[in-house]
């Protein structure tokens, strides 16, 4: 790879500021998102024929009205499917369309395809189904009672936990719960299916994960993989929410569109949108533990049980990381961690941005706020004693040997700079002159593991064709939602190419061009698609090279690319003169790159290996202030230090922080999902449904990059993932709440607040310490 | 299908006489009818502010109204705030320079919010600023890049302006 000198030269190399490659296209209104693509004349529009039940049994359907409403071109149900069923990511069975039974409030029974979306939403009115209802089982609580799963118990054990537990001098339990969370990508779903010849389908699908839309449309169409293609140039937001719910809609577009044989486009407005994709998991969490007198943890036991919905979708992976990150970033000796996807007839819940991480830290951060409130010592401390080690303290619970530690160093960086023993101690001052506002702060330190768990994941490919002007063609799998993968990977071949960034032609994902792709997901699009990148350029470069070297006719080890020129001693060549030259050589100018993460493995049968390539560390302190008469509650200040490696973008990176984090607050504060006793969710639109505001982030917010950090493995230019990790370090935010519902009680007691901490929530909690602590009015 | 008017309205400066179906929000027909797709949906139900444009210069919701209450109006939406073709509004230099957007969603809804927000008020405090764009949900930046680009892009109108 390159140096740094070099990289100097270039216009929008590597570990620079450079722009969104969108960012003008963004604000003139010019980027084209798949809703804004001019419509080939004869194109139709779909709509749903949704479950009024969460539970019941089809009796019959009756679309002839529907049909012979003017306008309406194809009115589907299961039976009608030429293919399979299914798009299941992971296991099977998982129908687009409800086959004989509907198990959630939303579950689509038809799809219609008709002139414009009103004629297919009349139609869809239209349709007349007979339910024999069936009693539903909605709750976490009710499906672990029955043992009713979407996919097997996955455990993870170390040690003896029960014999951790009881031989300690010290023991506590309890119960913790965490809440969904709505994706609330601003752009809804959305896929536009046009039929090709020989039945062949070409869909443009919002989605992260453009081979898995490919294989589900040939799945539901009968084809092969190669008569379907897939095409995205951005997605309005995805978050996890477009990792495998695409398919569905996808799927169901192509359906109609190779039953019309014209051009479908199926787009969910918010509130289906809401109401038929999946979510991020709600969790509930029962914890046993034995620590010592410093509150080292000596042996744990955590059951993790989450709502997985209807089918299981991704929830076993989702459970495999919450389980795997139930240590977040402290030493568990002796564990036993138990997760059960609960088979609910709910919308099936998917992956969110921390894929279940986020959830098992919630389980953790509560154990260590525990085992402080029990020895009436300061988490921090408890949280200190329990850190990552080296020596006999440094493996996870699932056997990775934690090589790259640096924890201790990221927090005492964080807590020099904010001075948080004084910061701590002005917020004991002000509980004390104050009865009714109460302040409370919390330090959340993060360690999170990149790579897809699963090996074979973690792979990515990429094209790149230079022109004979120079001018260069890039394509890789990744797909762009906002996050900046673009422009990362762009600057990537830059670099190794050593020309100016305007000269590197970004282009759409599309399955004919990379192929067998994974999906833009877990943190890991630059990691994986940046190698890919630069795999193929290198590979151009080194040909390039050779073909200068003749001409030149110096030693290979001679010609240098710096400055989008070409040297070899006092000579040199423009980068397009060398791409012609090349191309006169007869030496080809295309290649494709490949790559794999070196060095992982897990074993799904013990639940152990290395299933990460690194960690990316975090910290986050924040402070916050609540009202105890009515629950309302504020951020003031939130300080956060994190390790992105060796950025390759800082500006973009310090977005997705600031992003992250502020969604991960929404998360814990302030979105809640709320399903009726029937199970409708009720909170299906922002109307009700509450993301944070641009008033909601903290008024003192202060996000800095950990500097002179280079991974310690070789990934791209020594970068990290960020997608992710700053997500978790919004659970400062929640501790800090719980900090200042404790100090009502004079922090005798542990507060009873869940996720999120609402101010309903906030205010319970309040009512409960007070009550507890024997001076509630 | 429906009832369909004529009306007439200018757009970002042009003026058109068009047939259009009495139940057609102004989104859609801005949309779909002009082919103005910088204007984006992202609830249909006035609260996310995506689709957010200019009725005689003031920001109106264009998801809330149909598109014949625009007969006679002056409608200015993301397409039109630029002085032309090749040059961009100092508030859209300031978002690009700023780092005021990721997937984009929002942006065009922010921008015309802004304008009318920085022509009321020229000088406004973060506060400020983040009180004119709390109406315009934002789910990928977690404002702070928003809020810098306007508060650059004010002080950049009113070096402009001669302030
Ligand atoms: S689309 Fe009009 S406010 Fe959301
Ligand atoms: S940039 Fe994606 S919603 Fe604002």
């Amino acid at each position: 790879m390159s140096t740094a000198r070099q990289m100097d030269q270039i216009k929008g190399g590597v570990h620079t500021d450079v722009r969104h490659d969108s960012a003008v296209n963004h604000v003139t209104g010019r980027s084209v998102f798949i809703d804004d693509m001019p419509n080939v004349p004869g194109t139709l529009h779909g709509a749903l024929v949704k479950s009024p039940h969460a539970h019941a049994v089809i009796k019959s359907i009756d679309l002839n009205a529907a049909r012979e409403l003017t306008g309406v071109h194809a009115v589907l149900v299961a039976d009608d499917i030429p293919g399979r069923n299914d798009v299941a990511p992971i296991f099977e069975d998982e129908p687009i369309l409800a086959k004989g039974l509907v198990e959630y409030i939303g579950h689509p029974i038809a799809a219609i395809a008709a002139d414009s979306m009103d004629i297919a939403r009349a139609a869809a009115s239209m349709v007349v189904v007979e339910y024999e209802e069936l009693e539903p089982v909605l709750t976490i609580d009710e499906a672990l009672e029955r043992e009713s799963y979407t996919s097997p118990p996955q455990i993870m054990r170390r040690g003896d936990s029960a014999r951790g537990i009881s031989d300690a001098p010290h023991q506590i339990s309890g119960e913790v719960r965490c809440g969904g969370q709505d994706h609330f990508y601003l752009e809804s779903h959305i896929a536009l299916a046009v039929p090709q010849e020989d039945r062949d389908m070409l869909v443009y699908s919002s989605t992260q994960h453009p081979t898995e839309v490919q294989h589900g449309v040939a799945t539901v169409l009968g084809l092969p993989v190669n008569a379907v293609t897939t095409e995205i140039r951005r997605m309005g937001g995805g978050f996890g929410g477009k990792e495998s719910q695409s398919t569905i809609i996808a799927a169901l577009a192509a359906l109609m569109a190779d039953k019309t044989r014209q051009p479908v486009k199926l787009r969910l407005a918010r509130d289906d949108d809401m109401v038929i994709t999946g979510k991020r998991h709600d969790f509930l969490f029962r914890y046993e533990v034995g620590f010592d007198d410093t509150g080292r943890i000596e042996g744990i036991d955590i059951l993790m049980a989450s709502r997985a919905g209807n089918v299981a979708d991704l929830s076993s992976s989702v459970l495999v990381r919450a389980l795997c990150h139930g240590d977040n970033a402290y030493y568990l000796p002796n564990a036993h961690i138990h997760g059960y996807p609960c088979k609910t007839n709910t919308v099936s819940n998917t992956g969110f941005r921390g894929f279940g991480g986020p959830q098992g830290m919630v389980a953790i951060e509560t154990v260590i706020d525990h085992i402080a409130q029990d020895l009436g010592t300061d988490s921090d401390d408890v949280r200190r004693a329990n850190y990552y080690d080296t020596g006999d303290r440094d493996t996870t619970h699932y056997g990775q040997k934690v090589t790259d530690n640096i924890i201790t160093e990221i927090v005492d960086s964080l807590s020099r700079e904010i001075d948080y023993p004084a910061r701590k101690a002005a917020v004991a001052a002000f509980n004390q002159e104050n009865t009714i506002l109460k302040k409370g702060i919390a330090l959340m330190p993060v360690k999170f593991g990149i790579s897809f768990n699963l090996p074979t994941l973690n792979q990515a490919g990429a094209l790149v064709h230079v022109y004979t002007d120079g001018s260069v063609h890039l394509n890789h799998g990744g797909t762009e939602m906002g996050q900046g993968l673009y422009i990362k990977v762009a600057q990537v071949v830059a670099s190794t190419f050593q020309i100016d960034i305007d000269n590197v032609k970004i282009s759409s994902t599309n399955t004919a061009k990379v192929p067998n792709t994974s999906a833009t997901a877990a943190s890991s699009g630059s990691d994986l698609n940046g190698m890919a990148a630069h795999d193929a350029a290198t590979q151009i470069r080194d040909r390039m090279a050779g073909v200068a070297a003749e001409h030149f006719e110096v030693d290979e080890s001679e010609i240098e690319f710096r400055n989008n020129r070409i040297y070899a001693r006092n000579d040199s060549l423009s980068f397009a003169e060398l791409a012609q030259l090349t191309w006169e050589h007869r030496v080809s100018l295309s290649a494709t790159g490949f790559y794999s993460t070196p060095d992982i493995s897990w074993d799904d049968e013990t639940m152990t290996g290395r299933p990460f390539y690194y960690f990316s560390y975090g910290a986050c302190v924040s402070e916050v202030v609540i009202d105890t008469l009515t629950g309302e509650n504020r951020v003031l200040r939130s300080d956060i230090l994190q390790d992105c490696g060796r950025s390759l973008n800082p500006a973009i990176d310090l977005g997705q922080i600031e992003g992250a984090f502020v969604q991960g607050m929404g998360w814990l504060t302030m979105e809640e999902l709320w399903w009726d006793e029937k199970g409708a969710l009720r909170t299906h639109g922002p109307s009700t449904y509450k993301i944070p505001g641009s008033r909601d982030v903290p008024p003192e917010f202060n996000v800095h990059i950990l500097e002179d950090a280079p991974n310690r493995e070789p990934t791209i230019f020594r970068s990290k993932a960020i997608g992710e990790p700053p997500l978790m370090l919004a659970l400062s935010v929640w501790l800090a709440l719980r900090d200042a519902v404790a100090s009502v009680g004079g922090h005798g007691h542990l507060p009873n607040l869940d996720a999120p901490a609402t101010a309903e929530a906030v205010l319970m909690a309040v009512a409960d310490i007070q009550e507890r602590a024997g001076d509630g009015t | 299908m429906g009832e369909s008017r004529k009306i007439s309205l200018s757009v970002n400066g042009k003026t058109y006489e068009e047939e259009v179906e009495v139940r057609f929000t102004l989104a859609d027909f801005l949309r779909q009818q002009l082919g103005l797709t910088g204007t984006h949906l992202g609830c249909e139900h006035g609260v996310c502010g995506a689709c957010t444009i200019l009725l005689n210069g003031r920001s109106a919701r264009s998801c809330l109204m149909l598109a014949v209450q625009a007969d006679g109006q002056e409608i200015t939406t993301i397409e039109g705030i630029a002085p032309s073709e090749d040059e961009m509004h100092p508030l859209q230099e300031a978002f690009r320079d700023n780092h005021g957007l990721q997937c984009g969603f929002c942006t065009p809804g922010m921008l015309t919010t802004l304008i009318e927000f920085l022509g009321d008020n020229p000088d406004p405090t973060e506060q400020e600023v983040r009180e004119a764009i709390s109406g315009n949900l934002c789910r990928c930046t977690g404002y702070q890049g928003i809020v810098a680009a306007a508060l650059d892009a004010a002080q950049r109108l009113r070096e402009a302006n001669g302030a």
